[in-house]
Formats: C-alpha cells, sequence, structure tokens
C-alpha cells in the first residue's frame, strides 16, 4: 500500500532523512521506534507532504500511485490519514466543525465514535484550545476515525497521555486500524476480519508503550535518518529496552 | 450650559480636527437633501435597497423586530414600534414630548469635540429616540437604519437610547449607503443610558461605501448592575472611519464589553479604539477586537481607565494581514490609579499560520477552503450575554461579508 523508496528530505537547509526505504503492505501496522531528533517526525510530515519538507530524492508510492509530489488535502483525499504529535490550536475553528471537515469525504454518522472517546464536551470549543495532553490525542485520534484512511500515521499517539486514558486511546487506535475483534456473540470469523481488513498503520513511539495495546507486524529503528534496524516490533522494544538506542548506533558503524 | 453658548462653541469647532484618523474637508459636502416620502409598509422599499440594507443586519419585512426606526438621508421614512413599554421616536419628537430629554442631550459628548460634534450640533439631520420602561424586556430586537444615497450628501444623526431600571434592551443599527454611492460623510452622535440593573445590546453593521467617510461619536454611562454590550463589525470597503466610543462604568458592580470586527480592504482608512473608564466598584470590562487588513490600514485602539478599586477589565486585540500593502497597528492602553487594580491587554498582528493550514489540509481542504476556514475562525467571536438571534445575525453578516473578503 505504502512504498518509500531512497528517500532524502531536506528541511530548513538541512538534510534530514538519508534513502530511507520501506514498504508497508495492505492491512499491516508497522511502528517506527527512534530516538529525538532520528527523523521519525520529518519522515510522517514528508508521506503527508507538507511544503517544508523537501524530497530531494526517491519517491513515495500510495496505493500504486506515485504521490512525491501531490498537495497535502490530495494526498489526505487519497487515503492518507495523520494525527499530529502538537496539533495547533485554531481559534473560532470548533472541534465539530473539524469533525464535519473530516467528514466530507467519508459521510458517516459520528457520533457514536464521539461517545466511544467520550468528547461529546469537547465539540463547540476550538480545537485544540486548552485541551490537555490526552485530549488531544482523543480529538486527533477522533478526527482520523470520522476521516477513516487507508492508511494511518500517527505521531506518538501515546505521549502526554495518563494512564486513565491510555487504555481508550489503545482501543480507539485498535478500532481504526481494524484490530478490535467482533465482540464474542457476534458471527463474523475473526480471521476474516484479519484478512479483509485494508487499513495500514504507521506509528512513531518513542516509548513503546502504545505496543501494550495494538499488535503491530514490523517494527524499525530509525537512526540519524536512516532506517537502522527492521524485524519483530516486540524484539526490537525489548532490545532497546535493555540496551537502549546506543546499541543501534554501535550496530551501524 | 445654556444653548447659546453651546451654539457659539460648536461655531468655534468648526474648524477643529478630531484627535486620531484622517481629516475630512467639510466643504465637500452638501447639506441639503430633498423629503423623502414615509412608508407605511417598509417591504415595499426597492429590492435593491433591502438587500443593502439586510447586509447590515436590517429586515425591511420587520420580521424578528420589536420595532424600526429607518431614515434615508435626511428624511425618517418609516418609525414604528410594536411593543408595548419600549419607545421609538425621531430623537425630534422626543426633545418635544420629553423635556427632561434635555439632561439627556450632548450631555456625554461635548458638541465642541471635534469639527465634526459641531457640525452635528449645528446641523442636525434626526436620528432615534429609544428607551424600554423600567423593566420592560424587549422581545425581538429594535433595529435601526441609517441610509444614504445622495452624493456629496452629509448626514448628521443623534441617537439617544435609553434603558431604564431593570429593562432589557437589544438594537441592531445597520448603517449602509447605496452601492458605489460618490463621496458621502456620516456623522452619527449616540449617547447611551443604562440604568440600574439594566441592560443593552447594541450592535452595529455598518455597510458603507467605497468613498464615504464615517465620523461615529458615542459614549455611554451604565448605572449600578447595569451591563453594556456593544458589538460593531465594519467589513464592507469605506474611505475612511474614525471613532473612539466611551463607556462610563459609574456605577457598583456594573459591566462593559465591546467587541469589534473589522476589514480593511484596499484604499481603507479605519482608526477605531473603545475605551472603557472604571469609575466604580467592582465594574467590569472587556474589549476585544479582530482586525483583517486585506490591503487597507487599521489603526485599533484601546483604553481602561481603572479608578476605582475591585475593578477588573481585559483588552485584546488580535489582526490579521492577508496581503501586502496594508497595515495593522494596535494600540492598546491601560490606566491604573488604584492598588489593587486589575487590568490586562494582549495584542498580536501577524499572518495566518502555516501550521494552522497544514492541519486543515491534511484533512482534506485545499489550501484556499483551509484559509477561509481559519478566517472565518478568527472572525468568530463568542459574545457573552448576546442574544442568540443577535448573535446568528452577527455571524450571517460576518459570514456573508467574508465571503466577498477571500
Amino acid at each position: 500500500m505504502l512504498v518509500i523508496e531512497n528517500l532524502s528530505v531536506r528541511l530548513f537547509n538541512r538534510i534530514i532523512l538519508h534513502g530511507v526505504n520501506l514498504h508497508i503492505p495492505a492491512g499491516e501496522v508497522h511502528v517506527l521506534f527512534g530516538p529525538n531528533g532520528s527523523g521519525k517526525t520529518t519522515l510522517l510530515m514528508t508521506i503527508m507532504g507538507f511544503a517544508d519538507y523537501e524530497v530531494i530524492s526517491g519517491q513515495i508510492i500510495f496505493n500504486g500511485k506515485d504521490i512525491t509530489n501531490l498537495p497535502v488535502y490530495e494526498r489526505a483525499q487519497a487515503g492518507l490519514g495523520l494525527s499530529f504529535q502538537r496539533p495547533p490550536t485554531i481559534k473560532g475553528v470548533k472541534t465539530q466543525q473539524m469533525l464535519e471537515i473530516c467528514n466530507r469525504h467519508s459521510q458517516q454518522d459520528y457520533r457514536p465514535l464521539v461517545e466511544e472517546l467520550n468528547f461529546q464536551d469537547f465539540l463547540g470549543r476550538d480545537v485544540n484550545q486548552g485541551f490537555s495532553g490526552g485530549e488531544i490525542k482523543r480529538s486527533e485520534l477522533l478526527q482520523l476515525l470520522v476521516q477513516s484512511p487507508t492508511l494511518a500515521l500517527l505521531d506518538e499517539p501515546e505521549s502526554g497521555v495518563d494512564l486513565e486514558n491510555i487504555a481508550l486511546i489503545g482501543r480507539g487506535i485498535n478500532k481504526l486500524l481494524r484490530r478490535q475483534w467482533p465482540a464474542e456473540e457476534s458471527a463474523e470469523c475473526r480471521r476474516k476480519v484479519r484478512e479483509e481488513r485494508k487499513i495500514g498503520g504507521l506509528i512513531i513511539t518513542h516509548t513503546g508503550y502504545i505496543l501494550d495495546y495494538v499488535d503491530a507486524d514490523r517494527g524499525y529503528v530509525m537512526m540519524n535518518g536512516t532506517i537502522a534496524c527492521q524485524g519483530n516490533p516486540r524484539e526490537i522494544l525489548r532490545c532497546i529496552k535493555e540496551v537502549g538506542y546506543e546499541e543501534c548506533v554501535r550496530c551501524m558503524i | 450650559m445654556h444653548d447659546l453658548e453651546m451654539k457659539k462653541r460648536a461655531q468655534a469647532a468648526l474648524d477643529k480636527p478630531a484627535q486620531y484618523g484622517p481629516d475630512v474637508d467639510l466643504s465637500r459636502f452638501t447639506l441639503i437633501a430633498p423629503q423623502e416620502s414615509y412608508q407605511e409598509d417598509l417591504s415595499q422599499l426597492p429590492a435593491e435597497l433591502s438587500r443593502q440594507v439586510l447586509s447590515a443586519g436590517i429586515e425591511t419585512g420587520e420580521k424578528g423586530r420589536s420595532g424600526t426606526y429607518f431614515q434615508k438621508n435626511h428624511s425618517v421614512i418609516h418609525c414604528q414600534i410594536h411593543q408595548e413599554g419600549v419607545e421609538i421616536l425621531t430623537i425630534d419628537q422626543a426633545l418635544a414630548k420629553y423635556d427632561w430629554l434635555k439632561d439627556y442631550y450632548w450631555k456625554m459628548i461635548p458638541p465642541d469635540q471635534d469639527k465634526y460634534t459641531a457640525w452635528a450640533y449645528l446641523n442636525p439631520h434626526h436620528g432615534y429616540f429609544i428607551r424600554t420602561r423600567p423593566g420592560v424586556k424587549t422581545l425581538f430586537p429594535v433595529q435601526a437604519c441609517l441610509y444614504m444615497e445622495q452624493d456629496n450628501l452629509v448626514q448628521n444623526i443623534h441617537n439617544i437610547i435609553i434603558a431604564e431600571e431593570e429593562s432589557e434592551l437589544d438594537i441592531i443599527t445597520g448603517c449602509a449607503a447605496r452601492p458605489r454611492m460618490r463621496q458621502g460623510l456620516h456623522v452619527g452622535v449616540s449617547e447611551f443610558y443604562i440604568k440600574k440593573g439594566a441592560r443593552l445590546t447594541f450592535t452595529m453593521i455598518h455597510n458603507w461605501a467605497e468613498e464615504m467617510d464615517v465620523r461615529p461619536r458615542s459614549a455611554a454611562s451604565v448605572g449600578p448592575s447595569g451591563i453594556f454590550i456593544s458589538n460593531y463589525v465594519s467589513m464592507k470597503p469605506i474611505h475612511s472611519l474614525q471613532m473612539y466610543p466611551t463607556t462610563w462604568l459609574e456605577g457598583k458592580d456594573s459591566l462593559a464589553r465591546y467587541y469589534n470586527i473589522l476589514v480593511a480592504s484596499r484604499g481603507s482608512e479605519l482608526d477605531v479604539g473603545s475605551r472603557v473608564i472604571l469609575k466604580a466598584e467592582g465594574g467590569r470590562a472587556e474589549v476585544v477586537s479582530r482586525a483583517i487588513s486585506a490591503g487597507g490600514n487599521i489603526r485599533a485602539r484601546g483604553c481602561l481607565v481603572g479608578k476605582e478599586k475591585d475593578i477588573k477589565a481585559h483588552l485584546e486585540c488580535r489582526g490579521l494581514i492577508l496581503e501586502r500593502g496594508g497595515m495593522i497597528q494596535a494600540i492598546p492602553e491601560l490606566e491604573g490609579y488604584l492598588p489593587g487594580i486589575d487590568l490586562s491587554h494582549e495584542a498580536a498582528v501577524g499572518k495566518i499560520a502555516q501550521e494552522e493550514i497544514n492541519y486543515l489540509m491534511a484533512r482534506g481542504l485545499p489550501e484556499s477552503e483551509a484559509i477561509a476556514a481559519i478566517v472565518r475562525g478568527f472572525l468568530t467571536v463568542d459574545i457573552a450575554g448576546l442574544p442568540t438571534e443577535l448573535q446568528a445575525e452577527l455571524n450571517r453578516v460576518v459570514e456573508e461579508s467574508e465571503k466577498t473578503l477571500l
């Protein structure tokens, strides 16, 4: 679904990404680990297509189409969705309006989603205005759920979230990525759900906590703007926990 | 002051420029306009005129209005109230009817303040008197329309608004001119009296023409526990506008709120301030302005003066520059005279943040629509205490104007 080939990116006169390769097949969730400043967010922003992120080589293929030079909104309309780590507040633009904007193409009744994320009281407020860390993540997740992208890019969905909210966020992400099993009394076959889901995900995590809630298929470690390592996400996380990112640095030399 | 003395002072002030704003040469204008006929039914007015005043919040069908004052050039063409306990008269009728009104007339604004007030004093062209009797609440807003269509005309208006004790009065004043009207000058003197426990919300929407100069002169006095909410919208092209209304919070626990929404397109010069003088204990005030330059100049002033203990007031000015060639200057002033007062301000002038555009584009909005949504949000002020129908009217007017802006 998403193929990134030899991607190098410059941001404000500095080259941040150096020849990144990445492949996310449909229905898979991949996790990107890496220390601060390694280029994780730059990769997500470049996939989304923001103007400051200048692609100097390589390409981004999404659902078979080269989107490297597509404007942001066309990528969104093509099925890319991004959960921002630190979204801006927009004065006078209500959360409800954001949901309406997200719902333009999906045209669904999103009220149950609002309730599920316990966000009814925020709809009339300016988006992100005075939201706590957890509320921002819930707001982002809710917007993505309404937008229902085919590839969700989640930038540190668990950062700044308290323990109470992290389970809620975890459930929301599983719902977004169709990793929530059908209810037990449901006749739906779980294997069928798994095999038929199309939505993919790319999750940036600094701490790895999100893996307690979301089953990821593949993990990467990003170091100094390149993918230093890839494999089973839990194994990678265990390794980072035991020996830290320093080991990855050593590995690269 | 004796009338003769006032007249002398006004005459002496005929060349006195205003403290702020570009000077207008009064000799360019004519003081003479033909008499227009009275309109029993406003819905019979020409469609173009109706459309033009509707953009200023005036319903010629009078739907959802408690009464209407309608002045065209120098003629009052309609003046009718539909609710008992609410009065609407021309200022001349009111002065003839109530002897006591002279204690309210030209009391807060001196005729010799500047050449505009002097001219308005010496050459009055009507204006309205609106009053709610004690304890009466307007069921719907009262509307007042000041319309100009004669080229080179000056319209000198004097209004007096009185909300008697414990009454609630909502007013929409819509000012408009014939589209593409050649030069014209509107001078509007307004004196507001909000008595003990009363609440006045005054919403003024300007929809003037590109070559017009406008000089409103207004002042308000608020009694104990009284509330004065003033909303002002000017989003259409205008040659020059200068005003600096002042509210005196005279009574204990009184409250004033000013909300100004200003848009200056190329060639427009706007100098708009709001001043609140907190003279009594427990006074509260809030002054909020939103200024957008689409090529024109805006000076957004604000002044809070704290003269009594336990007062609290805040000034907020935000400016957004959409294109080159224009300028926004925010000039907030705070004056405190006592320990224990709380006056604050915040001001910001800038362009639309790319980050906000990115955020909306990532949700699927094309850039132009993202900018429109941000501008609309910028102009959205949730006004505490504003009746819902007035807020809806305000939103409608702002939205309509914002469409032509972008």
